[in-house]
């Protein structure tokens, strides 16, 4: 019996779990946008970062191109690179999405740095962040705003 | 300030900047669930973060940045030649880097270990990067038994 009720419980789980999943992706074309999330900033004077994962299920390559929010004056997709233990961080470039491929934004690595804040990223609030691709064209995607030093979705 | 400050207590000691919204709160986040993990023996434990960016990391930059990740953290910072001798002591190495776009036109690249005093003030050994809490909170657990 406490069996049972152990294995209904865990299905119950998952179905949430699935069913926050599907809401959390988004479809544009070939691309699917999964998980966006972005971490609360610490005032508005410092750059704050948001984080997805675009999964290609065609059989183009693409380009993410831009990212945008109103939040921010600026944004631009940056990467983390880590040279002799010495970790630098800059303006990532065009990021190739390949056909069949995902590309994860996640911290220590890739990330949507979100700079000149209009205001701050407060948590348990969301942001709105627009998305460039070369082929697929723009997406608009809701991020919730998990706390400053958040690691994954929640 | 000097480690003299702190005799008495293990420094867990991590660089970095409060421009850095990807990789410093990370690590700070990490240092909060190191400390949750080591429970009362945290109390033996000061975790120290501090600016390679003092021109722009005031005092209160700093207090505002590291409360958000632990009130047990202290963040410091000082004139560039304090920061130099800090980091040189260390062997810490840091550099500002040009880069259109970023706030104020730079940002910093800087190295992204975590460093472990001892209560008598001696060097004990870094934990890379890639060194996960669990590993970083057995190592240090080991260590506070005595």
């Amino acid at each position: 019996m406490k069996k049972f009720a152990i294995v209904t419980l865990a299905v119950t789980l998952i179905t949430i779990v699935g069913t926050s999943f599907a809401q959390e992706a988004a479809r544009l074309g070939d691309l699917v946008i999964e998980q966006p999330w972005a971490r609360a900033s610490i005032g508005t004077n410092r750059p704050a970062a948001a984080y997805l994962t675009i999964r290609n299920e065609g059989t183009k390559d693409d380009i993410l191109l831009a990212a945008s929010t109103p939040m921010s004056g600026m944004a631009e997709v940056h990467t983390m690179s880590m040279k002799d233990g010495v970790m630098s961080m800059g303006p990532a470039g065009p990021v190739e999405i390949p056909a069949g491929g995902k590309v994860l934004l996640a911290p220590g690595g890739l990330h949507i740095m979100m700079m000149k804040l209009k205001k701050a990223l407060i948590k348990g609030k969301s942001v709105e962040i627009t998305l460039s691709f070369k082929r697929s064209g723009k997406i608009t995607v809701t991020a919730p705003i998990y706390g400053p030093g958040a690691t994954r979705p929640e | 300030m000097t480690d003299e400050n702190y005799r008495g207590k293990w420094l867990l000691v991590f660089f970095g900047f409060t421009n850095c919204p990807d990789v410093c709160p990370t690590a700070l986040n990490e240092i909060a669930q190191i400390m949750e993990n080591l429970g009362e023996k945290a109390a033996k434990v000061q975790p120290l973060f501090i600016t390679v960016d003092p021109e722009r990391d005031t005092p209160e930059r700093m207090a505002e940045f590291v409360s958000a990740f632990d009130p047990r953290i202290t963040g410091l910072t000082g004139t560039l030649e304090q920061i130099k001798a800090s980091t040189k002591s260390f062997k810490v190495y840091y550099a500002k880097e040009v880069q259109k776009g970023a706030p104020d036109g730079y940002t910093m690249e800087h190295t992204a270990s975590l460093y472990l005093i001892d209560p008598k003030g001696r060097f004990v050994r870094p934990y890379s990067y890639n060194a996960t809490i669990e590993e970083i909170s057995d190592d240090l657990w080991e260590r506070l038994q005595g």
